[in-house]
């Protein structure tokens, strides 16, 4: 799922300085799940902020609101009603979420909430990891299922590089070397010779390289008649 | 031969061949790298010109190969793959290579994050496995998208870099042998300070006859102080100081003579190890002490080749 971590308090209300009254607009989706921006944290949120204007002296009028997902315009239309009075959005969906609701509400300002990190995984309470980095062309059926586009630090596709002891990558002691866990879950696997060929230079054009991507599938558009 | 450099003509005599190292500094005094080539010259077959180690801005490899090259010393050029793309990296190689640099050595890179610029984005469009065999399609006429050149291709000598002191220990030469498919000629290894695992590596690289198809040259790096040589063994990646240097060093009345006469015993003890073709060695920030120990291991004069 897409990781993101709420902005700092602080820079939310440097956002929101000039206005009086606002939508924080949370998602039931991943950021509901990774504790970012979901209901639970669309209600701390407002109340915090509208605290902290308070004291200010410059009441802030906060309306709650979160959709089942802010990255489907659909979901973004039963909102127009509210979105109509406030002076602006501010999103606690991750970046897709608050670029939806940038198209949606072509006339509103929609600042963002949330930093959103990466795609991972929740592995304990309060930790998440990055698994993937939608580079177009997956490769986890040679890197026996662990990517190391993501979890290499550099990227690398023949590794583990000359940084890599006991099992962690050069940058961090806290960070595993993505290829340490290839090469032992291949030996595990008892394929581990495979990695004795030489993995060859990626296309990059599928991931971000290439430009913005788009993706279309006639046999849906068919389907559906346009 | 493949490119005919010094370098290589030394390795294909079965000589014990000698590298050394100079660090660009990080500024544009080429003065710096020429004091360097004048004091090394005559005692090694090329000297590497590392590119923005350990990610700190400096003088460029190739730039710095310039100076050497004025100085009638050997430059082998250094490119890691984390602050160019494949276009660039075959630009900067046919640059070298119109400039009459016949060496080039392909690393990673260590991380941005240790260096000066951490806020950086890293490249890693290819991996070093992979830009070794870029070059060596480069060399027969190919550039990397398989274009044949209209023009006489660059004539470069191909090395690498070899860990045995990282992990997986024997993934390590099978690392080495992918390099050797890719094409690499020739391989310098991380300075050794541990020999005894370094023996250990050896024996499955000749088990494999990797030291039939690439030469191979021993990194050899003269320990300064007992400080430096923990700090290494504990906190860089990729690095292993051995209890017995440690030892010797912290009983040395005079450390620096005692990482001297280290460095000599193990040009001596790897000049009997079948499979060495020489040694490299690095003494940066210690340059002044590259021809002494080419002299305690008579290794200086080098043979006319
Ligand atoms: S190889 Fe690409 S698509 Fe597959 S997990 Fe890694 S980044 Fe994602
Ligand atoms: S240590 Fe491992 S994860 Fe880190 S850069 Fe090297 S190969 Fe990649």
């Amino acid at each position: 799922m897409i990781i993101a971590e709420r902005k700092p308090i602080e820079e939310i209300l440097g956002l929101l300085s000039r206005h009086q009254k606002v939508l924080v607009l949370g998602c039931g989706g991943c950021v509901t799940v990774c504790l970012a921006g979901g209901e639970k944290e669309v209600g701390i949120l407002s109340s915090q902020l509208a605290m902290a204007r308070s004291k200010e002296e410059r009441p802030l009028e906060v309306v709650q609101q979160t959709v089942e997902r802010q990255c489907d315009f659909e979901y973004l239309e039963g909102i127009r009603h509210i979105v109509k009075d406030v002076d602006a959005i501010l999103s606690l969906a991750c970046g897709i979420g608050i670029q939806t609701c940038a198209e949606a509400f072509p006339d509103k300002i929609v600042w963002p909430g949330v930093n959103t990190k990466f795609l991972g995984v929740n592995l304990n309470v309060g930790e998440w990891a990055e698994r993937c980095q939608a580079c177009g062309q997956c490769v986890l059926d040679k890197t026996g299922g662990i990517c190391p586009v993501a979890r290499c630090s550099k990227s690398i596709f023949n590794g583990p590089c000359g940084g890599s002891q006991d099992g962690k990558c050069e940058v961090s002691p806290d960070t595993d070397c993505a290829w340490a866990l290839i090469h032992d879950r291949l030996t595990r696997l008892g394929e581990v010779d495979s990695l004795r060929e030489i993995m060859p230079v990626k296309d990059w054009s599928y991931s971000r390289d290439g430009g913005p991507r788009k993706l279309v599938r006639e046999d849906l558009e068919l389907e559906s008649g346009k | 031969m493949k490119a005919g450099s010094k370098l290589e003509r030394m390795l294909e005599s079965g000589n014990f061949t000698v590298t050394g190292e100079i660090g660009p500094p990080k500024s544009c005094n080429g003065e710096i790298v020429r004091h360097h080539a004048k004091m090394l010259k005559g005692y090694c077959e090329s000297y590497n010109l590392t590119d923005n180690q350990t990610a700190i801005v400096r003088l460029s490899s190739i730039g710095a190969g310039k100076i050497l090259l004025e100085e009638d010393c050997e430059p082998n050029i250094q490119i890691v793959c984390r602050d160019r793309n494949r276009i660039a990296i075959q630009s900067d190689v046919l640059g070298a290579a119109a400039l009459g640099m016949k060496n080039i050595l392909c690393l990673s890179g260590d991380h941005q994050k240790f260096g000066n610029h951490p806020t950086s984005k890293n490249v890693y469009d290819v991996d070093s496995i992979q830009l070794i065999k870029i070059l060596d399609g480069m060399r027969n006429g190919y550039f990397a998208n398989g274009e044949q050149m209209k023009d006489e291709p660059p004539k470069i000598f191909i090395g690498c870099a070899a860990n045995p002191f990282a992990d997986p220990f024997e993934f390590r030469v099978t690392r080495l042998e992918k390099k050797a498919d890719a094409g690499a000629d020739f391989t310098q290894t991380q300075c050794v300070l541990d020999m005894e695992r370094f023996d250990r590596w050896m024996e499955l690289v000749r088990a494999r006859g990797l030291h039939k198809r690439i030469k191979i040259l021993a990194g050899i790096t003269p320990m300064k102080s007992v400080k430096a040589a923990k700090y290494m063994n504990k906190y860089v990646a990729g690095m292993m100081v051995s209890q017995e240097y440690i030892d010797r060093l912290d009983k040395a009345e005079d450390v620096k003579a005692e990482g001297v006469n280290i460095a000599c015993e193990q040009i001596e003890h790897l000049k009997k190890m079948e499979g060495i073709a020489g040694v490299h060695i690095m003494a940066i920030a210690w340059e002044e002490i590259v021809p002494e120990i080419c002299k305690r291991t008579g290794l200086d004069p080098r043979p006319e080749v």
